[in-house]
């Protein structure tokens, strides 16, 4: 009984990720899936993202970098190398922990908004670099033989919807390494270094280790839904892999959820994908979807900083054990 | 040679308007340590005011810049009272943030009522032949008001009262606040001033080459990179680093494909900031 009570904000967790893949599989249409699979996605992007902005207080504004280099490692192995889709998940993460690796020895010395604008900086110049590689592709990018598909369950349709089992999985997984990053120690560390990095210091975290650390792990599951994603798409290119804007709906879903919580970017990048869903096909907020969607973000920044579970935190005490 | 020398002056030409550009960036970030991430819209909306007043007022695109830069000031004091104010305070998440949902609401706006279609202003100044080099006539009256407008603000911060009401907030707000300086009105101006100078510097680009409410995004990215070399902060070092960015587009295409000219700047960039944050001339506070 101890023991559940222990886990329970990580169980609620779970559970509500669940809830969300099981839809799909209970209506078995493909429209469904395809919604759940984006859902799901920014689920599993948002929780890496958290782990460095919600933990460790540092702004990445170019985090789909990891996102689109390592589904560029992964989508080279698998069209050009003949490799497996699991290898290739396997190798594009690894590609993205090492860039973070040694790009976080670097740059996480830059504080506040100089961190940031090197975070746009790195993903502009690897997009702009792999636009000249010609190895990848350059501009025009790569694509998948269809024959491919065939050895994921017999025909394009299983090979999506044994994707769509994949990133259920590889959901799960993210939110359970977030879950264990907080609770740990080394996830006091990188909470004490968000409220101040000095005294962090002077209360004996190796803040270079950890913050080095914490960036690695927010990069690793990225680098895995990279190659997953573009696996699906069929073909991959710069612009739509290292697109900027998706690095910043990634934090606006953090935002949304509440960053710093495991439940938070959760309900953040499920909401905000029903919510962009819900907008894009309104007759009247469809043209101006973005603005609505600007117009929400404003009112977040401006009144409730916290985000939904933040706030919830705040007013209910109570349930701080279970909303975590 | 001639050829290299004719890109440099052309580069030198271009990188006057970035550095504008690039000023109104800097002037944010001096002034409240903000980043504009609606920068790159405000550009766009700065093309767009004098694509209308040209096509639809038939005005002159160079009276257009005028009026554009009033609208420019008032767009950016409202946008300061409306979105930065509440979180001037806030950590830099917050303000950034809050810029950029302004960001989405303009293009938002802008795509719904302009589309995504590229326009262009007709209107030519003809171009004038030096030796053995031919210059736009549109780029050097561009160039030529850079400067002026460079040496305009330069007047404002050190003859002016409310200037001196600037630098002194840049340089400690509390203090600013003690000596009776109304420091909320004089940080809605200087964002204000930072708007209109993006807005001018997009109008001034519009008169040059053709652009879509979403091209804004390169010049921002163009901004960063510019005040990172000239150092966060300092407007006449934004300006020489849009000398440098503008010479560097010039030359780099002489010995490379073109499409390597962002990989470098951006590695360069991110040099910058790791080598010297302060960037090339140092932040002057």
């Amino acid at each position: 009984m101890n023991g559940i009570r222990k886990y329970l904000g990580l169980i609620l967790a779970l559970f509500v990720v669940l809830a969300m893949a099981a839809w799909p599989m209970i209506d078995g249409k493909d429209i469904t899936r395809e919604v759940v699979f984006t859902m799901l996605l920014s689920v599993a992007l948002a929780s890496s993202l958290n782990i460095l902005l919600g933990y460790t207080g540092y702004v990445s504004f170019g985090h789909v970098v990891f996102f689109g280099l390592g589904g560029y490692v992964g989508f080279y192995l698998m069209a050009v190398q003949d490799w497996s889709l699991w290898s290739a998940m396997l190798a594009g993460g690894l590609a993205s922990a090492v860039l973070a690796f040694l790009l976080g020895k670097a740059i996480l010395r830059l504080r506040g908004g100089y961190f940031a604008l090197a975070t746009i900086g790195i993903n502009e110049a690897v997009r702009a670099f792999i636009n000249n590689f010609d190895l990848f592709g350059g501009p025009v990018g790569m694509s998948l033989n269809f024959q491919v598909y065939q050895n994921y369950g017999g025909g394009a349709r299983e090979a999506l919807w044994m994707s769509f089992y994949v990133l259920i999985a590889l959901t799960l997984l993210t939110v359970t390494l977030s879950y264990f990053v907080r609770s740990s120690k080394f996830g006091l560390g990188l909470l004490a270094i968000r409220e101040d990095e000095d005294a962090a210091e002077v209360m004996g975290v190796i803040a270079p280790n950890a913050k080095t650390w914490a960036y690695v792990l927010s990069a690793v599951f990225p680098g895995i839904l990279g190659v997953l994603f573009f696996f699906k798409n069929g073909n991959i290119e710069p612009a739509p892999a290292f697109r900027l804007h998706l690095s910043i709906e990634m934090i606006v879903m953090v935002m949304l959820g509440g960053q710093g919580t495991v439940l938070g970017p959760i309900l953040g990048g499920a909401g905000y994908q029903r919510l962009r869903g819900f907008l894009l096909t309104n007759p009247l907020f469809k043209n101006i979807q973005l603005a609505v969607a600007g117009v929400l973000l404003l009112v977040i920044v401006l009144f409730v900083p916290a985000g939904v579970v933040g706030w919830v935190r705040q007013r209910f005490p109570k349930l701080r054990r279970v909303l975590q | 040679m001639d050829f290299l020398f004719a890109s440099i002056v052309d580069g030198l030409l271009l990188g006057f308007v970035y550095g504008i550009a690039a000023m109104g960036l800097t002037l944010i970030w001096g002034v409240m340590n903000v980043i504009n991430l609606a920068h790159g819209p405000i550009i766009a909306l700065g093309m767009f005011g004098v694509y209308l007043i040209f096509t639809m007022l038939g005005l002159n695109p160079y009276i257009g810049i005028v009026l554009v830069a009033v609208l420019g000031l008032l767009l950016g004091m409202l946008i300061y009272y409306v979105a930065v104010h509440r979180v001037i305070n806030a950590p830099h998440l917050s303000t950034l943030l809050a810029t950029f949902s302004i960001n989405m609401i303009i293009i938002g706006l802008g795509t719904a009522v302009f589309s995504a279609s590229p326009r262009n202003v007709d209107f030519s100044l003809g171009s004038i032949t030096l030796g053995p080099i031919t210059l736009l006539g549109s780029r050097v009256v561009a160039a030529i008001a850079s400067m002026l407008i460079t040496g305009g603000l330069y007047a404002f911060l050190y003859k002016t009262r409310q200037g001196r009401y600037i630098r002194a907030v840049a340089n400690n707000r509390d203090a600013a606040e003690l000596m009776g300086v109304p420091s909320t009105q004089i940080l809605a101006l200087s964002f204000g001033l930072g708007t209109m100078l993006a807005a001018v510097a997009g109008a001034l680009i519009a008169t040059f080459f053709p652009f879509t409410i979403l091209a804004g995004g390169v010049y921002e990215l163009k901004s960063f990179v510019i005040g990172v070399l000239g150092g966060l902060g300092n407007p006449v070092g934004a300006l020489f680093g849009g000398l440098i960015l503008g010479v560097l587009e010039g030359i780099i295409p002489t010995f490379m494909p073109t499409t390597w000219v962002p990989v470098l700047e951006f590695v360069l960039f991110v040099l910058i900031l790791l080598v010297r944050p302060q960037g090339i001339f140092g932040a002057k506070k």
